[in-house]
């Protein structure tokens, strides 16, 4: 019955229960436990971490049993992939999935807070929504698992320039900002079909540097370094003095009690601080307050990285990135590149690759941004890796996702070759097991109109829900 | 004798101007207004040039001058013509910066041509971005570059894109490292009106009118939908709705009839005083004439089709639909009606009129007899990689279950894209007598590991991928951080 909801929620108008089952079988998709195992085989299966030619991946009751060579075991259902590539589900970084519907729909946008006492303890897991259509679009990419992000309410927009604020002569820089330097704090989403996406909340903290942490700061890089480095002593002296705070015997700080409390594991250094920054200067400035403060950081953006690539590997800092960021869109990114990829990974530093625009609509598009990598200098298997184990380990979800290895969530993408390639498309899609529908609401689109929107009873489609 | 062909058309003009510019005024009668059959009989006396509209429809001409360039074969590669052809170990002969003539392995190679081996490699033709912003809204993106959108009016038909062109834009760079050969740089979307758009070619130059395609025609940007509504009812003004936004295009081309109108008469019967010129009725008084091309920035099919039928009222043509986002629900409308439609295939939910976006958009529009689907980017990454683009909407296309080969789908970033700025009589297609744009990919255009090996305008070299120097950097990278050195090796992925 939930599943019949969830069925006329997404079509947008009530139906009725007959209507409903009849729409419910093309989307498909067992929603129960799946306790026969599954065995895909004879493709070429990349795990994550090596390919396996003419493999065979066996998973059951959501988990990976078995990935090798074998036959498929008796009993099992079996998914004939010969010919075809088969991987781990990728894992979107800096998503909004979930937290943001239309762009321009405000009400519909849950991933920027421009609230004055609550910003670093902003949660975006409160405002995720399992029916949303950007989910079905994001799987059919071969998407199963996204962290999503906060946004900066002072960052700006992420669209293209006839649909933001450029359209005003004389104003920029999205007119919005906080009076506090994070943007809450990130969750880990599971894309599978259903009414529970949430996997686990607060796993990372947000920080913008560079350009827009000095807007929110007062203008100036200099300010924003000397805030930051404040702000964590007063997390400190609070951590340390918390029943002086309740008696009122601490002196004034200047964040809530709320904020400075999301940020005592930012202080210890137990939650990662993902650090949207750009230019080669400012990266490093950043690894060495991270370094002065004992916090744990994440690159974000870092479209110089090439430059300082060493010393990020040094500081044993992940980045993530998307590789396909090769202009001097500001000043901060005046030497980004397309090998950028390529180089931070050369130099040993952990990248994942981000889809377009905040990866949310076009999250399917890391896929290809990864592409455009290798055809720039980043090795295959790197590249698979960028959207598979390292956005796992950097999120502290390896083993558990990301790998087609034996234990980890069968997370699985049966693709018509390789998945790098525009041309290729999946063809299944698995989410902890769960076999997921290849639709969304475009293709219910495109198949009302496809035959020019017209029945051949002569009635308008609008009658013809699929 | 290859430059005057070339530059023939703007030659004239040229002279013309300079006439005007001495105090002659010799030169109205070389307007092609179609009422200047009279004025040798009972027309008036011919006015300065600056006065008449249609005395000098191009007073900043194109100073374009092709890049260096011999006489040359490319041999052995799958060629894609553009017009829906494929032949495999073909050749390509360039001579005097015209496709001289393309076939098989069995079309001889003349003597004294440069043959260029491209065994195991792909050709297109140049690729064709109908909606840039490259130099109107050029990176840096700061404020003081961004020149896109003259946001002060709903209808600002009098201004032109290439009077806002940066030629120093680091993007027309990479661009061109994406086989693109030619852009339509048009205004932005904010006003129902925003202005002229110009057709460049893709080489290094000082100026704007260094690039200008010659003979290329103009053509008016016009905005459907939230834009318009949303920057000017904000503002508290007309247009705040979709109503207001139909009823100051339809006030618009009442005025430009009436201003059309009494240039007419006057070039007719030389009595009074003639109108007074106002650069803004006469772009639209162009587009009534035919003479500047109507590309509509416009996303929803109700939209569109509401917009054809103030064509119809007015008596235009809408060239090309722009962001056609719903295209694919009246495809046999557009191709009856001879409407390009321009589009993406990953773009969507940015707003509502992107809401009902689908990947196989153009895959679906190209469907019907005559259509005119087209691949456009508006962005400068996209640009870069409008083959791209297309391969995700021909494999989502196909997914439904239409059976579009490669050949075909190039046309969507050649050839139709040519049709849809009205240039398909110049470039856009390997056919003998074009320009030849030609681009040599590294592999199968359609795959994301292709990359632009060379890149030919009108013969002559333009990008080499493997040589720095065809790989041309604007003013503005010269010393920026980063310059002069490598990132990484480029060889290990690249296939």
């Amino acid at each position: 019955m939930r599943r019949l909801m969830t069925q006329s929620a997404l079509m947008g108008a009530a139906v009725s229960l007959t209507g409903a089952l009849a729409l419910a079988l093309p989307l498909g998709g067992a929603a129960f436990a799946q306790s026969t195992p599954v065995a895909i085989t004879g493709g070429k299966v990349l795990t994550g971490t090596s390919v396996i030619e003419n493999g065979t991946v066996v998973i059951q009751n959501g988990r990976v049993v078995s990935v090798g060579t074998g036959p498929a075991p008796s009993g099992a259902r079996v998914i004939d992939a010969t010919g075809k590539t088969v991987s781990p589900g990728f894992i979107a970084v800096d998503s909004g999935l979930g937290g943001s519907e239309v762009s321009s729909v405000q009400g519909s946008n849950d991933l920027a807070s421009g609230a004055n006492t609550i910003s670093a303890s902003f949660d975006v897991s409160y405002g995720l929504d399992p029916w949303s259509f950007t989910l079905p679009v994001a799987r059919l990419g071969g998407i199963t698992r996204a962290i999503v992000v906060p946004n900066h309410p002072g960052g700006g927009g992420g669209n293209h320039k006839d649909d933001g604020e450029d359209d005003f002569a004389g104003l920029g820089g999205g007119g919005l900002q906080s009076p506090g330097l994070f943007a809450g704090q990130a969750a880990i989403i599971t894309l599978a079909q259903g009414n529970d996406i949430l996997i686990k909340p607060r796993v990372a903290m947000i920080a913008p540097f560079g350009e827009a942490g000095a807007r929110v700061a007062g203008g100036a890089r200099g300010a924003e370094f000397i805030q930051f480095k404040e702000t964590l002593a007063e997390v400190r002296l609070y951590a340390r003095n918390k029943a002086a705070y309740d008696r009122a015997a601490l002196r004034d700080l200047s964040l809530s009690r709320a904020d400075l409390e999301a940020l005592i594991p930012v202080a210890n250094g137990t939650m990662p601080l993902i650090v949207t920054v750009h230019r080669a200067a400012d990266i490093q400035q950043v690894l060495r307050l991270a370094k002065e403060e004992g916090v744990k950081v994440i690159l974000d953006g870092a479209e110089e990285g090439w430059l300082v690539a060493a010393d990020i590997a040094a500081a044993g800092v992940p980045a993530l990135i998307n590789p396909i960021d090769n202009l001097p869109g500001n000043f901060e990114t005046r030497a980004a590149r397309m090998e950028n990829a390529a180089a931070l990974n050369a130099a040993g530093v952990t990248i994942a690759i981000k889809g377009n625009e905040g990866s949310i609509h076009r999250a399917r598009e890391m896929r290809y941004n990864a592409g455009n990598a290798v055809s720039h200098g980043l090795p295959y298997a790197a590249a698979i890796a960028a959207m598979t184990i390292n956005p796992a380990k950097i999120f502290g979800e390896a083993g558990q996702a990301g790998e087609l290895t034996p234990g980890a969530a069968a997370d699985v993408v049966v693709w018509t070759g390789d998945p790098l390639e525009p041309l290729t498309t999946a063809t299944n899609v698995f989410i902890a097991g769960q076999e997921q529908p290849i639709s969304s609401r475009q293709f219910l689109l495109r198949d009302r109109y496809r035959n020019g929107g017209t029945q051949a009873s002569g009635m308008p489609a609008a009658y013809n829900p699929q | 004798m290859k430059m005057s062909r070339l530059r023939g058309a703007s030659l004239g003009v040229l002279a013309c101007a300079m006439v005007g510019a001495l105090g002659l005024s010799a030169c109205a009668t070389t307007g092609t207004s179609s009422s200047t059959a009279g004025t040798e009989n009972k027309g008036p006396e011919p006015l300065a040039t600056g006065l008449d509209y249609a005395a000098n429809r191009d007073p900043y001409p194109s100073t374009y001058q092709p890049l260096p360039r011999q006489n040359s074969a490319i041999v052995g590669a799958t060629v894609f013509t553009g017009t829906g052809q494929k032949i495999e170990n073909g050749v390509v002969l360039m001579a005097d910066g015209k496709v001289q003539a393309v076939g098989g392995a069995d079309l001889a190679v003349p003597a004294g041509y440069t043959v260029i081996d491209a065994r195991g490699r792909w050709v297109t033709p140049g690729v064709i971005d109908v909606h840039s912003h490259l130099g109107v809204y050029p990176s840096p993106g700061v404020q003081g570059m961004s020149d896109g959108n003259e946001a002060t009016n709903p209808n600002t038909a009098q201004v032109w894109a290439e009077h806002s062109v940066w030629p120093q834009d680091p993007g027309f760079n990479t661009a061109r490292a994406g086989g693109v050969t030619t852009l339509h740089i048009l205004p932005g979307s904010a006003n129902l009106f925003g202005g002229r758009g110009v057709t460049l070619r893709n080489i290094p130059a000082m100026s704007v009118q260094g690039m200008k395609l010659p003979d290329a025609p103009y053509s008016l940007k016009m905005a459907c939908g939230e834009n318009p509504s949303r920057v000017y009812g904000s503002r508290n003004q007309s247009p705040a709705t979709g109503m207001g936004n139909v009823a100051g295009y339809r006030a618009a081309f009442i005025a430009a009839r009436d201003y059309k109108a009494k240039w007419d008469k006057w070039r007719d019967t030389g009595k009074g005083d003639p109108p007074t010129r106002n650069l803004q009725l006469e772009t639209l008084a162009d587009v009534l004439d035919g003479k500047i091309l109507v590309e509509n920035h416009c996303y929803r099919a109700d939209e569109m089709i509401v917009m054809l039928d103030i064509a119809k009222e007015f008596g235009y043509h809408v060239t090309t639909f722009h962001h056609a986002i719903e295209a694919y629900k009246i495809a046999p409308l557009l191709a009856r009606e001879h409407v390009c439609a321009a589009m993406w295939s990953g773009w969507w939910g940015f707003k509502m009129e992107g809401l009902d976006a689908v990947e196989s958009n153009a895959a679906l529009v190209d469907a019907p007899e005559g259509s005119c689907a087209v691949i456009h980017s508006d962005d400068p990454q996209l640009t870069q990689r409008l083959n791209q683009e297309a391969a995700a909407t021909l494999a989502a296309g196909r997914a439904a279950g239409l059976n579009i080969p490669e050949e075909r789908a190039v046309a969507w970033f050649t050839l139709n894209a040519a049709k849809a700025i009205g240039i398909a009589d110049q470039t856009g297609s390997l056919e003998a007598g074009k320009r030849a744009d030609v681009v040599i990919w590294s592999a199968d255009p359609f795959s994301v590991y292709a990359r632009a090996d060379q890149v030919f305008v009108d013969g002559g070299k333009a990008f080499d991928r493997f040589d720095p120097a065809y790989q041309p950097t604007s003013d503005f990278e010269l010393g920026q951080p980063g310059y002069g050195l490598q990132a990484a090796t480029v060889n290990e992925g690249a296939r």
